[in-house]
């Protein structure tokens, strides 16, 4: 009866490292799930199937940080903002490769993916971030 | 059901709000509790109190996790069950309704219920870090969005829908510094200027140092009883009649609007309901500020103004002390401090100070009928609750 949980946070960062961009499609309902989870939230169907994301979106909103957490520090000031990808999924991260001050609500912005950290810590994720388009 | 006491506070206590140096947070919370047996003199507490309900946030800060217990023994009470309950920023306001299930169901005639935290030991990054714990990890944390930046992406979100203004935002701090400069209570008892708040450094724009609420120390506690035994404890109860909680999505980014909390409007559609009042009703309320941004979403979502409003309602000083319905005469979580578990009870007894015509200075001309907006994290939760004069 147990089967393996595969539509997890933890395979989503995997096929990051392969270089997809993932959402977990509920076979029942239709739903994009994004992070995937195992359960769907709104029909609480278990049976999904992977799909790829666009990687094209729109900048909902957005803020500069100044006064980040220890491992953050280094890097401010820095912007994060929520995008809004095709299939009305959004993805929240960082904003990067453009001055801070060209930033702006509907600009259209691009998901680039990075390696992994070399870490021996848990969680051993990669990044995504966003970039013009 | 409707306008039926669900619970009486008959007392309630406050620590000094601000840098407690040197103590530890269930030390705190023995200051809160003393303050609340003190104002009761009819209460036996080592007799009465048959539960403690306790909200805290994080073990993060004094290493130290089991709060419910360690300070159910401060505060003199072993050995009653202590229940410790964490919601992020709104830990005692779910405590709160954990109490209020607790004397309605009949199981206990008299509980107590408070928060407590202790923050300002650590640096700034530190209890960044922590906070940023209620909210979600693997697409929030793990891309370094702090607390400070997920109630600014409301606040752009808001300026860009509504054209809400930076200036708007600053009154509000304004207004929350003056009534805080008249709590002795309070983290920051000064007042400060409109260019003094606008003039601040960045935190996370478009947040500057006077939107963002205070790192603080700080324990609150209410005793609460059953509301047909409340005269026997004190002359002049408070009794709660409406309570609301509701959830929402952990991360910001899952939900449909980031100018609106949903768990915070469906918690006070519910409060309104049982408690059978409207917004026009309420005389004075205590609003989860822990941002300017949040104050003035709250507005909206409490009714107290259209969506789209709140920037204009505070810029015409319609929440100031002497205003239509005055918000935070505390001095909110921006000046009166916000030590993050303490912060649902804390806004209680302000509430119960009002009510009981004991608020000195602050004191709201007959304030009959009181509102408290407590929420958690991004507004994954959200607690509302209205009280009525005894
Ligand atoms: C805004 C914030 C980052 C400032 O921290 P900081 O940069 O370390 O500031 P410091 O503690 O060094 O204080 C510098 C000065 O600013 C004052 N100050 C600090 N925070 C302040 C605030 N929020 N509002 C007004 N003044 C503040 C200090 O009293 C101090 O004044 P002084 O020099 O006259 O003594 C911090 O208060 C914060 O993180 N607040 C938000 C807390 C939060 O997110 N809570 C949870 C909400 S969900
Ligand atoms: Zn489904």
């Amino acid at each position: 009866m147990t089967e393996p949980l595969t539509f997890t946070i933890e395979q989503f960062y995997k096929n990051i490292n392969q270089k997809k961009l993932t959402g977990g499609k509920c076979l029942t309902c239709g739903k994009i799930h994004l992070p995937p989870r195992p359960l769907c939230d709104n029909c609480l169907s278990t049976q999904f199937k992977w799909v790829e994301l666009p990687r094209k979106g729109t900048l909902l909103t957005y803020t500069i940080i100044h006064v980040a957490p220890s491992q953050f520090q280094k890097m401010t000031p820095y912007a994060v903002g929520i995008i809004q990808l095709e299939h009305n999924v959004n993805l929240p991260g960082i904003i990067k490769d453009t001055p801070l001050d060209k930033i702006k609500v509907g600009m259209p912005l691009e998901v680039e993916l990075e390696e992994a950290p070399q870490s021996q810590h848990w969680p051993q994720w990669p990044r995504y971030y966003f970039k013009p388009a | 059901m409707k306008g039926k006491p669900l619970a009486s506070i008959v007392s309630a206590g406050l620590s000094k709000f601000g840098k407690l140096e040197g103590l530890y947070a269930r030390e705190i919370f023995a200051q809160a509790a003393k303050e609340a047996y003190e104002r009761c003199p009819r209460l036996d507490p080592k007799k009465d109190i048959k539960a403690l309900f306790i909200g805290h946030m994080g073990e993060s800060y004094e290493h130290q996790g089991h709060t419910g217990a360690a300070v159910a023994d401060w505060a003199g009470l072993l050995h009653i069950p202590a229940i410790r309950t964490e919601a992020a920023c709104s830990s005692s306001g779910v405590a709160l309704r954990a109490a209020i299930y607790a004397v309605a169901s009949g199981l206990c005639d008299v509980v107590m219920v408070g928060g407590v935290e202790k923050m300002t030991h650590r640096s700034t990054s530190e209890v960044t870090e922590f906070l940023a714990m209620a909210s979600d990890f693997p697409f929030e944390q793990w891309y370094g969005i702090t607390f400070p930046g997920l109630f600014a992406l409301m606040a752009t979100a808001h300026m860009h829908k509504y054209g809400t203004t930076e200036a708007q935002m600053a009154h509000v701090a304004v207004k929350n510094h003056y009534n805080g400069s008249l709590n002795p209570k309070a983290h920051m008892q000064k007042e400060i200027t409109l260019e003094q708040a606008l003039s601040s450094r960045v935190i996370a724009w478009p947040l500057k140092l006077f939107d963002c609420s205070l790192i603080t120390d700080g324990a609150s506690c209410l005793i609460l009883t059953r509301p047909d035994i409340a005269k026997k404890y004190t002359d002049t109860p408070v009794h709660i009649i409406g309570t609301g909680q509701a959830s929402d999505t952990i991360g910001l980014y899952e939900r449909e609007d980031f100018t609106s909390l949903r768990a915070a409007k469906l918690a006070a559609k519910q409060a309104y309901e049982m408690a059978d009042v409207t917004p026009e009703d309420i005389d004075v309320a205590e609003v989860h500020d822990c941002f300017t941004i949040a104050e003035i979403i709250a507005y909206e979502d409490l009714g107290f103004c259209k969506p789209g409003e709140g920037g204009r309602l505070a810029e015409n000083g319609e929440t100031t002390l002497r205003g239509r319905i005055p918000v935070n005469t505390s001095g909110g979580l921006k000046a009166k401090g916000h030590p993050v578990g303490a912060t649902g009870t804390a806004q209680a007894y302000e509430i119960y100070l009002q009510l009981t015509g004991q608020a000195e200075k602050r004191q709201v001309d007959d304030a009959e009928i009181g509102l408290t907006h407590n929420v958690g994290g991004s507004g994954a939760t959200a607690t509302v609750h209205i009280y009525i004069k005894g």
